[in-house]
């Protein structure tokens, strides 16, 4: 029995007044202009507007604010921005800090780098509201060293800042001092887990920290702090201007907003649209001018290599927080790769793991040592040397780091992997094809013991 | 059962599918392989600083960024390779004695992160996309191809190597890298750290060939190109000291077509996020 007035099944229902557009730009909505990035052109186009708003309101008020929103944080992982915020202690008894993630480098990204680039003042903008409302003196904005052109426009952005009185001493008359500092890594993707990032920051090598003390209790230099990806801290100067019921025109009630949706690959089109929450790969293939020279489509990622691969099948998923996790991935960071039906997805596979085994900090075994695996067995079998028990080992190194890792980077290693087995096994048994059957004896005798439970 | 299946498997499978660890590997000269002697990585006797009396007044600017001096280290780390074109032992030393903490507290620093680099780099730092996206696009192709014709004698040029006497004008480091964060502009190369995009076997080969020439062709996003030395500076947080060349290189090009693809369709369609309404104020919360 079909309930035939439900908006999903009968999208024609709804009242398409309220529906917003396929593109909606609001944090890219000043790329197009000249020299988008300097102050002189923020300024025109509403720039610090909302800080002044902000200025004139309580930091409790910008918390809830931010809360109503509905907000959630664009960095990966989904955490709502204001109940984050709100974990920050009320009283000064140390500072607070707020650190910015981006570090991008999960593979597939490329929203944060381009953003920067082209509108460096709305982070900072965004930066100096978020550090009033949690009552931060000091924000950091740790940019992964690659990324040199935007570590160059976010300097000048805060040059600019500070001389026109956005940043500094008693901003705009307000009392509310603020310094920021622009930060450069030096090439390590898992500096992008926040514990980690915290650690490279206070100038040590990059390795995740044990939670609890959850950062918002010890962070950067044992004090309170704050972690915000690009993307999420960019969004609340419009949502300051624009109010939270303004923000979910955008969007779905649990995953509200517009998002950049960064399409690469074979498509015709590839590039940044930054469209609601909630998009389908169907409507974004539409907007990139569809599979590129009409090569169908055979696999692809919702949000980067870490979250589970799609097919064909999964078209019409909507990309939102639940929608992605309904359909057995998750929604990452809105990477989307397209890849067409030339591509073998083991290879894919195993370039995938060679990136987690190069990246994996070495802290804790199961991921240090599973990567270490992984990628050895896939070289192997792409090289032709497989046999049909390689697939079920890897499943179980596999099994071995989920949920096992001390940090998501190890989880995020096994999604191509497992993901890859379960909608493409043929192609992985294809490459075992002329090891069938003489390989017993290397499968009969597995030598380290706890590989099999 | 062979009974001589033992040695380093997991689970049946092993990585190079010899049937003991040896057999796989082969053996290993650890001493031999290791760089800790050539490259001076272990040494007892205190280096010669004095290449760094030119830095000395930035290291300790970097020191007052922060409310702790320690996390000065990184962005010391890129300001020692501006002058060296690597992280040596001499630089360690030099690190360490600005920040108070033991040499091997640098060097434990200095090993985890890819950009510092142990051999001197060329004047210029080429780094190709190799991860899956760009791979599939021609990545792979590319740095094959890049090895290949910037090796000698028959020789591909590897990962890290560099092509011409390392630090001269013209001389090349080659390295593969993970995703650049450039991936719908795949393949993605940069030249210290500034954006090549759309790049094909022939077009990294003609980038090359100018940079071996002497040549600064223009990258796609980024400032005009300089040099790996003076990347690292900036990546230290000191820019042009000239008022031109600084405004030069922060508004050198970034607006691919890409980039701005999806607002470029919703201005030609006129799709527009809903405008703002009349009055938002803000929240009323219990004071508290
Ligand atoms: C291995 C790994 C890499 C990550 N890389 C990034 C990154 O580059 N940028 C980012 O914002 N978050 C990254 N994250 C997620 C952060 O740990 C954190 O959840 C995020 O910065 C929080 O910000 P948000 O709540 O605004 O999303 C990474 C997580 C892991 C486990
Ligand atoms: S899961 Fe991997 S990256 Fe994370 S702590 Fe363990 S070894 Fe390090
Ligand atoms: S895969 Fe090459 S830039 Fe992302």
């Amino acid at each position: 029995m079909t309930t035939p007035n439900t908006p999903s099944q009968n999208p024609t229902a709804e009242p398409t007044i309220n529906k917003p557009a396929p593109v909606t730009p609001v944090l890219t909505k000043r790329w197009l202009s000249p020299t988008s990035w300097s102050l002189k052109t923020y300024e025109q186009l509403e720039g610090y507007s909302a800080l002044r708003k902000a200025l004139g309101g309580t930091p409790e008020q910008i918390v809830e604010l931010v809360k109503a929103s509905g907000l959630r944080g664009r960095g990966g992982a989904g955490f709502p921005a204001g109940v984050k915020w709100s974990f920050m202690p009320p009283n000064e008894d140390k500072p607070h800090y707020l650190v910015i993630n981006a570090d991008e480098g999960e593979p597939g990204t490329c929203k944060d780098i381009p953003l920067m680039m082209a509108d460096p003042h709305s982070l900072i903008e965004g930066c100096v509201i978020a550090s009033y409302a949690m009552r931060a003196h000091h924000c950091f904005i740790y940019v992964r060293g690659e990324a040199l052109h935007c570590i160059r426009r976010l300097n000048a952005a805060v040059r600019e800042a500070k001389a026109a009185g956005y940043l500094g001493r008693d901003i705009l008359g307000s009392g509310f001092d603020l310094e920021i500092v622009v930060h450069a890594g030096a090439g390590a993707y898992i500096c992008g887990e926040e514990t980690a990032l915290l650690d490279s920051l206070e100038g040590r090598r990059g390795q995740p920290r044990l939670k609890p003390p959850f950062p918002a209790a010890a962070g950067l230099y044992g004090a309170p702090t704050t972690i915000n990806n690009v993307e999420t801290i960019a969004s609340v100067p419009f949502i300051v201007n624009g109010g939270a019921d303004w923000f979910r025109t955008m969007g779905t009630e649990k995953s509200p907003g517009p998002k950049i949706y960064s399409i690469s690959g074979h498509v015709t089109n590839p590039g940044q649209f930054e469209a609601p929450l909630g998009t389908t790969l169907r409507e974004l293939l539409e907007m990139a001018g569809g599979m590129k020279d009409g090569v169908p489509l055979k696999f692809w990622t919702p949000g980067g290599s870490s979250t589970p691969m799609f097919t064909a099948e999964h078209l019409d998923v909507p990309l939102d927080f639940e929608g992605a996790a309904g359909a057995g991935s998750m929604l990452g960071t809105t990477a989307v790769m397209v890849f067409n039906e030339t591509v073998s997805v083991p290879w894919a596979v195993m370039k995938w793991s060679q990136f987690y085994e190069h990246e994996s900090c070495g802290k804790c075994t199961p991921c240090r040592e599973g990567t270490y695996w992984l990628t050895g067995i896939l070289e192997r079998m792409l090289d032709g040397k497989g046999t049909p028990g390689d697939i079920d080992t890897l499943l179980d190194i596999c099994d071995n780091i989920l949920g096992r890792s001390f940090c998501a980077l190890g989880d995020g290693a096994v999604s191509p992997i497992t993901s890859g087995i379960k909608y493409f096994r043929d192609e992985f048994l294809a490459l075992c094809a002329k090891n069938t059957g003489d390989q017993n004896a290397a499968t009969a005798s597995p030598a380290l013991a706890g590989a099999h439970s | 059962m062979t009974g001589s299946n033992t040695g380093s498997t997991y689970g049946g499978s092993s990585v190079g599918a010899g049937t003991t660890h040896q057999e796989t590997v082969g053996d290993t000269d650890v001493l031999g392989i290791s760089p800790v002697a050539a490259e001076h990585l272990v040494t007892e006797f205190v280096e010669d600083l004095s290449v760094f009396d030119g830095i000395v007044a930035k290291a300790r600017a970097i020191v007052l960024r922060y409310p702790d001096s320690r996390s000065a280290l990184l962005p010391m780390l890129h300001l020692v390779q501006s002058v060296e074109g690597r992280v040596s032992q001499a630089g360690i030393q030099f690190c360490a004695a600005q920040l108070d903490l033991a040499p091997a507290e640098v060097s434990a620093v200095a090993t985890f992160y890819t950009m510092y680099k142990r051999k001197t780099c060329g004047e210029h730092l080429v780094s190709v996309c190799t991860n899956t996206l760009c791979a599939a696009l021609g990545g792979d192709d590319i740095y094959n191809k890049l090895g290949e014709h910037l090796g000698e004698d028959g020789k591909k040029l590897g990962h890290n190597e560099t092509v011409g006497e390392p630090g001269a004008p013209g001389s090349v480091t080659l390295e593969h890298a993970e995703c650049l964060a450039a991936c719908d502009l795949g393949p993605v190369i940069q030249v210290n750290y500034e954006y090549f995009d759309n790049q094909t076997a022939d077009s990294a080969v003609a980038l090359v060939d100018a940079l071996r020439a002497g040549e600064k062709p223009a990258p796609t996003r980024g400032a005009p190109l300089r040099d790996f030395r003076t990347a690292e500076l900036e990546l230290a947080g000191f820019w042009p000291e000239d008022e031109a060349d600084y405004r030069a290189s922060v508004d050198g090009p970034s607006a691919a077509v890409e980039t701005l693809r999806g607002a470029k369709l919703a201005e030609d369609r006129g799709w527009t996020a809903k405008p703002y309404p009349a009055k938002a104020p803000l929240p009323e919360v219990e004071k508290k």
